[in-house]
């Protein structure tokens, strides 16, 4: 395609060096070459005022909320100021630790699900001096990345205990729920579980479709009669399950990981077997702690090994005692 | 067409006489975004004391840049006439592409990059020549491309590197000349200025220039009035709106370009849902959803209300339960103020 330029690009044409000057000014740096070695720079001992944490779950998800309860809880117990944010998108987490960075926080809680994305930001907190703890998913990530420690549940592991539970009860073919595509935790977890069991498939629903998801998971129990176990990765996506393997009449067990007030009343009806609990209170409670004791005594937990918070697991022998905390929303 | 033209040429010093200063600048589609951007920017920085910090104000331009980049290309599409719901989900596709050439094919990042472009003005192209060919509405079509992608992103990325995100182009040949490019950072005092700022603000340039200073920009402005009309005069209607969605592709490799570079690994799911976010920021920005009329620096500042408002509501340690509500009202509020303006200035043109 031709233009043809009329007069007026002669006027813009001497902005062209400025502009290409100011592009490639001197105090230009590569992303390679602009983080320092992520060491944390001395800090003296001082008061824990105010912690950011952001995750990456999405606004008005269950499992996140808990985190947030945890943390304001702790924030309230201690006297400290916790602001909690959430993106989805690692670009947009990322930008939100930023923010924080340039707030000035004392120090920074980060879920970690995708450590890449998050590491320039990450290290950037660490050089000015904020103390990182992060929670959840990125257990092998954080000391690298110079977090004084992580808070979480192994997910592999997890997956395996799960998948070894379910193996035991005499079950033969497992599949597993994927609820978001783009989880790696998720996918972790269902490969832990399938490793352990022996024999699964997977199947991808969408978390924000509750219809489909049913659907899809009854399909699959009717395409394929020999699947006895489904395990899914999610609360609410339980009782869609729990629902589908009714329709289908395939009599398959269900177990599930998370809580919800649903899970414990089909764990009490004998619908769910079990449901293994992360105890992501924990996750949002325990970081607080961690920077609380290493602001004002600059302690550490294990030298920086991964406390683990979970796998717990909730059967009909401990459903009624956990029952009355679901509903409070801090399990 | 005629409308567009004469917003061009009411730019100071080409008048000798005619309208008033007042008069001139209320006629400009980006007046009513500019007043609203000014209100955010003043808002939040009496309100809360980080967001005028150096650090501060890169973040806010950071988050603002890369929906800046696209809302640019997106609100000459949509000056155009027709919307490209393929665009959010192009950023992860590209990324994806190049990541997966670079980390498992081994390329060099650069032919990783070359092959990723290739592909999305493919895309762009295919999404162009099917809506003129067919004669469908864009919002279909495109809506097509975005499912195909969501899918194809997700089943491809599996099916190569057996999970759901590709990471490690930090260690793949020409990632640091690539990155120098995309992904380097300025600084400006305290302040680190991500390169896609300047992307940014470079690619508005351009944009702003070719939409009131060239022929082209005249055809996106006549396609997107009277598709018929524009015809009849000669205009190449086809290759206007065909040139418009590759515009938009491009936008997407960019962006996905600064994505993966920066953050070195890109999801599967990545992009889904942020076309609405463009489209949000070009109508802020003045664009009108019935195509004919907008402008590019008025989309650059739509994304730059959007970028200041995201942020700024963190500075300002409100609860993120309520952020998509004030967001929302935020919104709303830029294009009732835009919407009035607009009456305004076509009031002043009779």
């Amino acid at each position: 395609m031709s233009l043809r330029v009329r007069r007026g690009w002669q006027r813009s044409r001497r902005l062209l060096p400025w502009l290409a000057a100011a592009t490639v000014l001197a105090a230009c740096s590569g992303p390679g070459a602009d983080v320092p070695a992520p060491t944390q720079s001395p800090v003296a001992a001082g008061k824990l005022n105010s912690v950011a944490v952001v995750t990456h779950g999405s606004p008005g998800d269950a499992f996140w909320n808990v985190v947030k309860n945890g943390a304001e809880a702790a924030g309230k117990d201690l006297g400290v100021r916790v602001e909690y944010n959430s993106a989805g998108d690692p670009g947009q987490q990322a930008k939100l630790i930023d923010n924080a960075v340039a707030q000035g926080v004392d120090g920074l809680v980060v879920s970690m699900a995708n450590p890449d994305a998050l590491r320039p930001s990450l290290e950037k907190a660490v050089a000015a001096g904020i103390p990182v703890v992060t929670i959840n998913s990125g257990e092998s990530e954080s000391s690298k990345y110079g977090a004084i420690g992580h808070v979480g549940q192994s997910e592999s592991l997890a997956g395996q205990a799960a998948g070894k539970r379910l193996a035991d009860s005499g079950r033969k073919k497992l599949l597993c729920v994927i609820h978001e595509a783009g989880n790696i935790g998720a996918n972790q977890r269902c490969e832990g579980a399938t490793k352990a069991f022996g024999n699964g498939t997977t199947l991808q629903v969408d978390i924000n479709n509750p219809t489909d998801a049913q659907s899809r998971i009854k399909g699959a129990l009717e395409a394929d009669r020999s699947i006895d176990a489904v395990l899914t990765l999610n609360s609410q996506v339980a009782a869609r399950a729990v629902d589908g393997v009714k329709e289908s009449q395939s009599g398959a067990t269900v177990a599930t990981f998370d809580l919800n007030t649903d899970v414990v009343e089909a764990i009490r009806a004998g619908k769910l077997l079990f449901a293994v609990d992360q105890q992501q209170y924990e996750q949002g409670y325990l970081p607080v702690v961690l920077l609380q004791a290493y602001r004002t005594n600059l302690n550490t937990v294990g030298g920086g090994a991964p406390v683990q918070t979970g796998p717990a697991f909730v059967d009909k022998n401990n459903v009624d005692a956990v029952a009355a905390l679901v509903a409070q929303g801090t399990r | 067409m005629t409308v567009a033209t004469k917003t061009s040429e009411a730019a100071p010093g080409s008048q000798p006489k005619g309208p008033t200063l007042m008069q001139r600048l209320v006629v400009r589609p980006e007046i009513g975004a500019a007043l609203g951007a000014l209100l955010v920017f003043v808002f939040f920085s009496i309100i809360t004391d980080r967001f005028l910090s150096p650090l501060g104000i890169a973040t806010w331009l950071d988050d603002s840049s890369t929906l800046g980049i696209m809302a640019v290309a997106v609100a000459l599409l949509m000056i155009g006439g027709e919307f490209d719901l393929s665009a959010g989900v192009m950023t992860a596709s590209t990324a994806l592409v190049t990541a997966l050439l670079a980390v498992h094919a081994g390329w060099n990042v650069w032919f990783a990059l070359l092959a990723s472009l290739v592909l999305a003005l493919l895309v762009g192209a295919f999404n162009g020549w099917l809506v003129m060919r067919t004669g469908l509405p864009s919002f279909i079509v495109t809506l097509g491309t975005f499912l195909a992608l969501q899918g194809l992103n997700l089943g491809v990325t599996r099916l190569v590197t057996g999970t759901v995100q590709v990471s490690g182009i930090r260690s793949a040949d020409g990632y640091n000349s690539a990155g120098w490019v995309f992904a380097s950072t300025l600084n400006i005092g305290d302040a680190r200025i991500q390169a896609s700022v300047v992307w940014w603000i470079v690619l508005t340039a351009i944009a702003a220039i070719v939409l009131v200073r060239t022929k082209f920009g005249n055809w996106i402005f006549a396609v997107g009035g009277s598709l018929t009309n524009a015809r009849a005069v000669g205009v190449p209607a086809d290759r206007t709106k065909i040139v418009l969605f590759m515009t938009t592709a491009f936008a997407g490799w960019v962006v996905g370009s600064c994505s993966i570079l920066r953050f070195t690994s890109v999801q599967a799911n990545q992009g889904v849902g942020l076309e609405l976010h463009y489209i949000i920021a070009a109508v802020v920005g003045g664009c009108l959803l019935t195509g004919g009329f907008g402008s590019a620096i008025g989309a650059a500042i739509g994304a730059l209300i959007f970028g200041m408002a995201r942020q700024g509501i963190v500075f300002a340690r409100w609860d993120s339960d309520w952020f998509m509500l004030f967001l929302g009202v935020l919104l709303l509020a830029a294009v009732l103020v835009n919407n009035r303006f607009q009456k305004r200035a076509e009031r002043v043109r009779r």
